[in-house]
């Protein structure tokens, strides 16, 4: 029996976001949630490893109250287990303590598995740090931005592209990966599973004592980068408008943007008066 | 002698030299970060016969570099790598460690961030010094829409990895005077539990759209596949690439491989022309950062419009082609 477990973040759908382009403010809170798309594929690799070597999978995720929805379609795709952490403690984690926590519920309550799969990254931090620190945290081998996984006699195979260099690896089990989105399209979530899954009871839901962790290196406080502030880049435009017809338009634009655009496309845009 | 000067590092990445020359460009943004909180520029190699990446490194502004010459690190490893890198920042205690946001670097990174017990910001596109002293961080969230300027306050050393072309290098002086340190491989290193089959370098892809300079988009707003088409005259006189919209490639009015936007295609253009597009955040996802926009929409509304540099309000393929005329018009061959 292969024993498998799939970290995975809810993350806010991109297009849902209540956030106001002048200021850059992101009202969170407001908006709806979804799987992460990496956490996705990397569920998606562990069910065809499952259906392959006869696995178990036990889906993990650390978020609010709220993120059980997430798990709940993970079960609706096939996974047999849940554990969510979730506590007002554990809140405003940085990478650093995230793996700190998801290493130690691992510990706790899935000691004896074989493989961890997490995204490669996640669409709101993007931070691509959790796989790897989680894979230190907890001793193990891991490789990250995996594209391809085949298991054979408690060796794990992959390939990636890293870099420029189409990489074959191997390592022995129990090991970490993360995997990227270009392969294992996730499969459809059949609705009625999902309503059946929601029926279901069986998420573990455990607290930061539960976990008997330290204060001290948990949520906000443990962890060593603070955000200053959060900013929309785009707001900062000047934004000139310009009007008329085409051929005025253009006249215009390349009259003041000569050198603008001449620089990047290496010609002399400017004409001779 | 040690402790103290401080020191900024920069992680020596040269396995894709010539064409990733990130290593550079961190050695360029350290120096002037050195020069506000006094000091020492330092790289780090790990490798076999590295020789010529220290002068390199050296010649583009290394006062110092440290290095690691054995058979053995033939290969990137990261195993190993965190390793070396780890004892060697806990000897040195440098303030700040730079590593190019690469494949291997985003993966090595976080490594050695958790072993040391401190902060990483990955991905950055900006770093400065404010008057604490600390290292400001810029780094994007949700595919660039929003920046957040993160500080690690306390732990060190700072780490940052860094997006490869947000800093310009310096150009080198071989004349420049740096100090090899040579640091012999420990005796007690772990072994690599990660084993490498094979290792294919790929043929240098041709321009993807991702690294082009020039990206002239378009969106439904073209009106039609024929004056779609204009689209590929333009992006060839300046040299740049098509990118398009989802229902643009939807209607086979561009090949999948054009589509930019939050799915995996972010494209980082000096000069993004942007041809009938409505600005929907899973296309705008993927253009934060685009130098220069210059947006042609009949709509002055558009979010597209409101997030360009230029906001051109006319049709867009008349636009096009008037374009397509000045433009040879104004550049004799
Ligand atoms: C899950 C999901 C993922 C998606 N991912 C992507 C993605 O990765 N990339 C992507 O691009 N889209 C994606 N989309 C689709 C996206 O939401 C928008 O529908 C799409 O980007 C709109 O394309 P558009 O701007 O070409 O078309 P429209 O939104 O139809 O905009 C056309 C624009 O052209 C203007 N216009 C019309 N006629 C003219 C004219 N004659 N001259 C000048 N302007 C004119 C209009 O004013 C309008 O602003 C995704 C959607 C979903 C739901
Ligand atoms: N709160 C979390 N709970 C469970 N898994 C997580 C969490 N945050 C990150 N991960 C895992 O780490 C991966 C990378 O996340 P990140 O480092 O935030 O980009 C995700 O795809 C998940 O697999």
């Amino acid at each position: 029996m292969l024993k498998m477990i799939v970290c995975m973040k809810q993350v806010p759908m991109v297009t849902e976001l209540p956030w106001d382009a002048k200021t850059g403010t992101l009202k969170r809170e407001l908006s709806e949630g979804m799987m992460n798309p990496a956490c996705k594929h990397a569920l998606e690799a562990a069910l065809r490893l499952k259906h392959e070597h006869k696995g178990h999978i036990t889906a993990i995720t650390m978020g609010p109250p709220m993120a059980e929805e997430i798990l709940r379609e993970a079960i609706a795709m096939g996974v047999d287990r849940c554990l969510m952490l979730s506590d007002k403690k554990m809140a405003g984690a940085d990478t650093l303590v995230t793996s700190y926590t998801l290493a130690r519920a691992i510990e706790i309550f899935c000691a004896d598995f074989d493989l961890i799969l997490c995204g490669c990254h996640t669409s709101d931090s993007e931070t691509a740090q959790v796989g790897p620190q989680l894979a230190e945290e907890l001793d193990i081998p891991g490789i990250a931005y995996v594209e391809d996984v085949q298991i054979n006699s408690r060796i794990i195979t992959i390939k990636r592209l890293s870099d420029n260099f189409l990489e074959t690896l191997e390592m022995d089990m129990p090991g970490l990966i993360t995997l990227t989105t270009r392969n294992y399209a996730p499969r459809y979530t059949p609705i009625a599973g999902l309503q059946d899954a929601f029926d279901e009871p069986n998420i573990l839901v455990v607290s930061a004592d539960d976990l008997g962790l330290d204060e001290a290196f948990i949520g906000i406080s443990g962890s060593p980068t603070m955000i200053l502030d959060v900013y929309s880049p785009t707001a900062q435009k000047k934004n000139i408008v310009m009007q008329g017809t085409p051929k005025k338009i253009v006249e215009e634009l390349l009259e003041r943007f000569d050198d603008r655009i001449g620089s990047v496309i290496r010609k002399d845009l400017k004409v001779e008066k | 002698m040690k402790e103290d000067k401080r020191s900024i590092w920069v992680f020596g990445d040269y396995r894709n030299y010539f064409q990733n020359r990130v290593t550079l460009q961190l050695l360029s943004r350290a120096t002037d970060l050195a020069k506000e909180i006094d000091a020492e520029v330092c790289a780090v190699v790990f490798g076999h016969e590295v020789d010529e990446w220290v002068g390199e490194y050296i010649a583009h502004g290394a006062m110092r570099v440290y290095v690691t010459d054995h058979p053995s690190l033939k290969n990137y490893s990261s195993d190993i790598y965190v390793e070396l890198m780890t004892r060697l920042v806990k000897e040195y205690k440098p303030e700040i460690v730079l590593v190019g946001a690469t494949s291997f670097g985003r993966e090595f990174a976080p490594r050695v961030s958790k072993i040391l017990g401190t902060g990483l910001t990955a991905d950055c596109i900006g770093l400065d010094i404010n008057e604490k002293e600390l290292l400001v961080q810029t780094a994007p969230a949700f595919g660039g829409n929003l920046l957040a300027r993160i500080v690690t306050p306390e732990k060190r050393p700072q780490i940052a990895t860094v997006r490869p072309g947000v800093f310009q290098e310096i150009p080198h002086n071989y004349e420049a005077a740096g100090k090899t340190v040579y640091v012999a491989l420990p005796e007690n290193l772990p072994n690599d539990r990660v084993r490498l089959i094979s290792s294919l370098r790929q043929p240098a892809r041709e321009q993807r759209i991702e690294d082009a300079e020039v990206v002239v988009c378009g969106g439904r707003g073209m009106g039609s596949r024929k004056k779609f088409r204009n689209l590929y005259e333009l992006a060839k006189i300046l040299g740049g690439e098509v990118g398009a919209t989802r229902p643009v490639v939807y209607s086979d009015w561009a090949e999948d491989e054009a589509l930019v936007g939050q799915a995996d295609k972010h494209i980082k253009p000096k000069v993004l022309f942007s041809f009938g597009i409505s600005g929907a955040i899973q296309h705008t996802a993927g253009i934060t950062d685009a130098d220069f926009i210059i947006a042609v929409n009949k709509n002055p509304h558009a979010t597209m419009m409101k997030m360009a540099d230029v906001a051109i309000v006319a049709d867009a393929g008349q636009v096009c082609t008037a374009l397509i005329r000045e433009l040879k018009r104004r550049i004799r061959t």
